[in-house]
């Protein structure tokens, strides 16, 4: 049996479309990434997997458990972990700990090997107001609420937004070791880096699936020749290489841009032609594509159909 | 049972963290009675007078000490002349004027018939009336006791016993009310605000992928609030009754339980704003608008329901609170027991058991 069945789900609110024709199955046991910018429609489609929102159309299932009809089942077996922070503020880290342990009829000191690497980090400070802990330590707090009654799987929305590096690093590694024990964990993020840390991905755009695979398959996929050009004046270099004949695709990376091309051409060429622009410091360095460039690919197509 | 104690515990944990909220419930209710049961005051005492005497004779002089020696009114001044009545009414201390007509004596003994004028600030109606009545009742009063008048053929005299309040203390009146208005706020705005603040804060998701069932996460939210609301009650009426004098004249048992069943009326109607509020500031809103305004104004609290236009006194009829004051007044003022109390008892009891089920039938068990 599937971990998580999806069969044509769409969902709007008033005008805007969410969710259109999502088709979607998740193996037992793995770990899911729902990747995509934001309004992509990764909330939306958590939330009807856990058993908060009603689809429009189409209908999904839990372990065999049908979100809708048998919502009740999926709530004793699933994990939730919200996008924005929500837990009780005023209360304090061992009594959110121990709250949501009881409501699911449990006690933290019975499920404790479950949490105990994350917990461990927060512990000290477990007399704290759950208000007054650090973004990181807070998202690791409501992890542990979220797994304090061993779910059998797991719905993480954005749980890494507006967290530090290191601890966005430390949180994967959590993650991680989690799938060990048998969790299955669905967890949305629209960092691309972060989905190379998958089993496997589905990449969301405007409430499309716009392709479902390992990472390595779907970098494996990019069919075209990537530069990364840089130049002292960036915004200029977009505009210009955009307009270099051999060019499918420029975006900005950080401080270079990754400019994507069909045909094989010499560097000296592109050389010429950007110093004729005008551009100072030039360097094109041949690279190997990440997630986020077969991303804006398969956006582009996409666009373009 | 187990969870649900975990979630009366949060609950309470929630209370007694916020400041706010313990000052909404203990702060609130406590000077809202003393506000009510000292300064708003129908009763009259230490009015200001002032007199114009014209004559300044014997009878005229006892007069004015009689008057001010009641402890209802106090001579703020003697006048000169007529003239300056307006302006003394429009600086606003003196409400009443006293003008005694020349020869008052002379008169009074020769025709037997004197005249008095009784000029009063009528810009407060009620009190204008209160105040001439009594002033008009001290002066027949002097006039019997000077001259017996006693002795004229056929004289009614009207004696009038005001039953239940002899003094007719306003006190009576406001503190029935006040429990009603302090009970029905509290209860339901509290509630109200606690469950909208779950979903504004985004819990309420984290309470829903949960297996708590909605009632008993409404049951959970409501029992601190109950026991809270009782012990308001009970200090409302301590502190009617050694603060103001207020008696108990029926069963206390059957007064508390008549406050518990109004208290769950109260709460299940809080239960039932939330359910229509996204978020604490609208929760707040209805509360205060659809509960506060016309508890003061439709239950008979403030004005006489038999005084209002049709359309108010059929509003008033869905007022839960009106029926509770009725009640109240009943048990506390007169000492009747259930058998005069029973048809507003059963009002209440059914407009909670509607409340209840309409906020069980509303509650999302998923968001939107």
């Amino acid at each position: 049996m599937k971990a998580v069945e999806i069969h044509n789900i769409y969902k709007s609110y008033k005008e805007v479309k969410a969710l259109s024709g999502i088709n979607l199955q998740v193996k037992k046991g793995e770990l899911f990434g729902l990747i995509g910018p934001d309004g992509a429609g990764k909330t939306s489609l958590i939330r009807i997997l856990a058993t908060l929102l009603y689809p429009d159309e189409g209908q999904a299932s839990i372990f065999g458990w049908d979100t809708i009809d048998e919502f009740r089942e999926i709530r004793k077996i699933a994990g939730y972990m919200p996008g924005r922070f929500s837990l009780y503020q005023d209360l304090s880290v061992e009594e959110n700990l121990n709250f949501y342990a009881s409501i699911f009829g449990t006690t933290i000191k019975e499920n404790y090997h479950l949490i105990k690497d994350i917990y461990q980090q927060i512990e000290p400070f477990k007399k704290r107001l759950a208000g007054r802990l650090s973004g990181g330590m807070k998202q690791k707090l409501a992890l542990s609420c979220a797994l304090i009654h061993k779910p059998d799987i797991l719905f993480l929305d954005e749980p890494t937004t507006g967290v530090d590096a290191v601890s966005r690093k430390e949180f994967w590694e959590i993650l991680k070791s989690l799938e060990q024990v048998g969790i299955t964990i669905i967890v949305s993020t629209p960092y691309m880096d972060e989905a190379e840390l998958c089993d496997r991905v589905a990449l969301m755009q405007q409430g499309r699936l716009l392709d479902v695979d390992t990472p390595a398959n779907i970098i494996g996929k990019y069919d075209h020749d990537l530069y990364a050009v840089e130049s002292k004046t960036l915004h200029r270099l977009i505009k210009d290489l955009r307009t270099f004949d051999k060019t499918t695709s420029a975006f900005p990376f950080g401080d270079t841009v990754h400019l994507a091309t069909n045909e094989t051409f010499r560097r000296q060429e592109l050389d010429k032609f950007l110093s004729g622009k005008g551009h100072e410091n030039i360097t094109i360095k041949p690279i190997e594509p990440g997630i986020e460039d077969c991303f804006m690919n398969l956006m582009r197509r996409q666009n373009d159909q | 049972m187990k969870r649900f104690l975990a979630f009366v515990k949060k609950e309470i944990q929630h209370i007694f963290r916020d400041t706010r909220t313990m000052l909404i419930l203990f702060g609130i209710p406590i000077a809202q009675i003393l506000i009510f049961g000292y300064v708003v005051k129908n009763d009259v005492k230490d009015v200001q007078i002032a007199v114009y005497d014209q004559s300044k004779d014997e009878y005229t002089r006892q007069l004015t000490n009689k008057l001010t020696s009641s402890g209802y009114f106090n001579l703020n001044r003697e006048l000169k002349s007529m003239k300056n009545i307006d302006r003394i009414f429009k600086e606003g201390e003196v409400k009443l004027v006293v003008v005694y007509e020349n020869n008052f004596s002379k008169k009074l003994h020769g025709e037997n018939n004197a005249a008095v004028q009784l000029i009063a600030d009528a810009s407060d109606p009620n009190r204008a009336n209160l105040i001439t009545n009594y002033s008009a009742a001290i002066i027949r009063d002097f006039v019997k006791e000077e001259f017996n008048i006693d002795q004229l053929p056929f004289q009614i005299n009207s004696e009038v016993r005001m039953l239940y309040n002899q003094n007719l203390a306003s006190v009576f009146m406001f503190v029935p009310g006040t429990m009603a208005l302090i009970l029905m706020l509290v209860s339901a705005m509290m509630t109200s605000i606690s469950i909208a603040r779950e979903k504004e804060l985004g819990t309420m998701e984290n309470l829903l992928v949960s297996p708590l069932r909605p009632t008993q996460i409404v049951i959970g939210k409501v029992t601190p609030y109950v026991l809270l609301s009782i012990i308001n009650a009970i200090t409302i009426l301590i502190l009617g009754v050694f603060v103001f004098g207020l008696p108990i004249r029926g069963s206390l048992t059957l007064l508390m339980l008549e406050s518990v069943l109004f208290i769950t009326l109260s709460l299940s109607l809080g239960i039932f704003i939330s359910t229509m509020s996204p978020n604490q500031q609208v929760a707040m809103f209805i509360s205060l608008f659809a509960l506060m305004l016309p508890t003061l104004l439709l239950s008979g609290f403030i004005f006489p329901i038999e005084n209002m236009p049709r359309v108010l006194q059929w509003i008033s009829v869905i007022m839960p609170p009106k029926y509770f004051i009725v009640i109240l007044k009943n048990i506390m003022l007169k000492g009747t027991g259930l058998a005069f109390v029973w048809k507003e008892t059963l009002i209440l009891g059914a407009m909670t058991t509607v409340f209840i089920i309409l906020s069980v039938k509303k509650f999302k068990l998923r968001l939107e």
